[in-house]
């Protein structure tokens, strides 16, 4: 490691990292690409109907680009992705890029309006059950997280609505962000959507996280601490928190994934015009360049999110700060 | 029995609660055609009605008992998500032990297969290989599997490296015993406690997600009685106030609860009772 390597090792795993998220991403866009030709039969029948001849069926293919070898239709569609040209829909014909347009935007404002939420909300009590673990409050914690992760997200939903919006008259049931409110009309409109994930995710990431921070707090060298006579404040921000980091950043990633499976199933519910609907709506109707189109977003948003939260973790790791 | 007897006994109330939980629903979805006062299709008054004597829980979208399709939804539900979490189990215990027994290219392969499968929420894959697919029972329950398998072949890999570097793992190697051997004998029984706590686990996952899938209108076919299902096709009545519409939605929670609070209770005695 020393003397002839120039770039330090903080930087070298990050770029390691960095390749391996791009690579990830590249096969993850092979494997949605190709389900398209997992399709029994052909998708230019399945279109067109059984009634349509043979000529028709062909010049459709031709249309599609069905025609072309497989390398080749991925490398056109990759270039169009790219360009962000994501093809037709082929329910209604329009260029798939419109459909996701204004939809992309109210799918990452729902999830960024729960994340700010939740994170920080997750990483204190959580912070707090490892703290004062096996007392009063870790038990009603690990009761009530253990409850609320085994709801299912509609039924969150619902239960919500049913008493904010339908008993109490609060909120509105139909979370519809309208043409352009002004952002604090829109949080209000969306409230009841960003509740019901930042209380699916919370008790996710709050478990995690104190399973990660219980986990630091049992190394050697918080005992040493501890029997060197250590005040507990100070264990806490000198010893523990410096390496419970990197698990947090992690657990907050791994979190991600239950944020985008939310969103899509809180959507639904609140016919929120988001990504997530627009996907089960597609999916319902085979419309595959839509599905796709979405799935491609979802993935990417997860990897390079999660990509960002390992290079986080490497940055504040304590070891690699100080190399020998 | 007589050694289940003395762990029964000191059970916490929450993991008694679970298995309690866990045997009703059992014998709710064995005996369900003796339970339910009619079929799960069967249309037997107007639609939407109210609580009654006649229809002890109203009436559906379409006039069939809300009660009989609860029934029937726990076999139905509960039943798919078992035999998927059954079929993920042994694709996943299999691909995992094999991995972890040969080694080599065969391990390499399906590690950076499941890596893959990972690094994208299952959501997001089950939604784009059903489309792919189409609907249907048997695609539901192959996609879900497939997919879920991963955090099976994850655990029982990592479990399983741990035992086959023992030494007795070696000596039933030199007395040139073969792979199955070694994995049936030699490792399942090491790692079984894990891997039942873990299919606990995956159960409540695997049910979440065939009820979410259902919620989104892609789980069983039409007049069969699924929870997920019936909750959208009723959730108009939550609006008027009504909260009959979410009994199904309480029922799948109230089962995953169950489950979870034995899985917890499992994982902390297998843990050594410690922290």
């Amino acid at each position: 490691m020393r003397g002839s390597t120039p770039a330090n090792p903080i930087q070298k795993m990050i770029l390691g990292r960095l390749g391996i998220g791009i690579f990830t991403l590249f096969v993850i866009s092979i494997i949605i690409f190709l389900a398209i030709s997992l399709l029994p039969g052909d998708i230019a029948e399945q279109v067109l109907g059984q009634s349509a001849t043979p000529e028709t069926v062909a010049a459709f293919r031709r249309e599609l680009g069905l025609d072309q070898p497989l390398a080749a239709r991925y490398l056109d569609w990759i270039a169009g992705v790219v360009r962000g040209d994501f093809g037709q829909s082929l329910a209604n014909g329009r260029p798939v890029a419109d459909l996701l347009g204004a939809r992309l935007g109210n799918t990452l404002f729902l999830a960024a309006y729960a994340a700010v939420i939740s994170v920080p909300l997750a990483v204190l009590l959580g912070l707090l059950a490892a703290l004062w673990r096996g007392g009063w409050f870790d038990r009603i914690a690990n009761v009530t997280t253990l409850t609320a992760i085994s709801f299912p997200e509609f039924f969150v939903a619902y239960i919500l609505m049913f008493w904010l919006s339908v008993r109490m008259g609060w909120l509105p049931s139909i979370a519809d962000p309208g043409a352009a409110p002004d952002l604090g009309e829109r949080l209000i409109r969306t409230f009841l959507p960003a509740v019901t994930l930042v209380l699916v995710v919370t008790a996710h990431m709050m478990r995690m996280t104190r399973a990660a921070v219980v986990n630091v707090l049992g190394a050697p060298y918080i005992t040493m601490a501890r029997l060197k006579g250590a005040s507990r404040w100070r264990i806490i921000t000198r010893h523990a928190l410096p390496n419970a980091l990197a698990p947090i950043i992690n657990v907050i990633a791994l979190n991600i994934a239950w944020l985008i499976t939310g969103v899509v199933i809180v959507e639904v519910v609140f016919v929120y015009p988001g990504l997530g609907q627009l996907m089960v709506d597609s999916v319902s109707n085979r419309d595959m360049p839509v599905v796709q189109a979405c799935a491609l977003i979802f993935a990417a948003v997860y990897i390079l999110l999660n990509l960002l939260a390992d290079v986080l973790a490497i940055a504040t790791n304590p070891r690699l700060l100080h190399p020998r | 029995m007589a050694r289940l007897l003395p762990v029964l006994k000191t059970m916490p109330l929450t993991a008694m609660l679970g298995l309690a939980v866990i045997l009703i629903y059992a014998a709710t979805a064995l005996f369900a055609p003796l339970l339910a006062p009619y079929g799960q299709a069967e249309i037997v008054g107007a639609q939407f009605e109210p609580w009654g004597a006649a229809y002890p829980l109203g009436t559906d979208t379409l006039g069939r008992d809300m009660l009989s399709r609860l029934i029937w939804g726990a076999r139905n539900t509960v039943g798919v998500a078992l035999v998927t979490t059954v079929l993920a189990f042994a694709i996943g215990a299999v691909t995992g032990l094999l991995a972890a027994a040969l080694g080599g290219w065969v391990d390499l392969a399906l590690s950076r297969l499941v890596d893959v499968l990972m690094a994208v929420p299952s959501l997001i894959l089950t939604l784009l290989a059903l489309s792919a697919l189409g609907p249907g029972v048997a695609n539901l329950v192959m996609v879900v599997a497939v997919l879920d398998s991963t955090r099976v072949f994850r655990l029982a890999r990592a479990t399983a490296m741990n035992v086959m570097v023992l030494d007795y793992v070696e000596a039933a190697q030199l007395r040139g015993e073969g792979t199955w051997w070694v994995i049936l004998r030699e490792v399942l029984p090491n790692i079984s406690a894990p891997l039942i706590a873990e299919f606990g686990l995956r159960f409540c996952f695997v049910f979440l997600t065939i009820s979410a899938l259902s919620f989104l209108g892609l789980g069983l076919p039409p007049p069969m009685a699924d929870w997920g299902a019936m909750v959208r096709d009723n959730a108009a009545l939550i609006t008027f106030g009504d909260l009959t519409p979410l009994l199904p939605a309480a029922s799948i929670a109230v089962l995953t609860v169950g489950v979870n609070f034995v899985v917890d209770w499992m994982l902390h005695r297998a843990s050594g009772l410690k922290d």
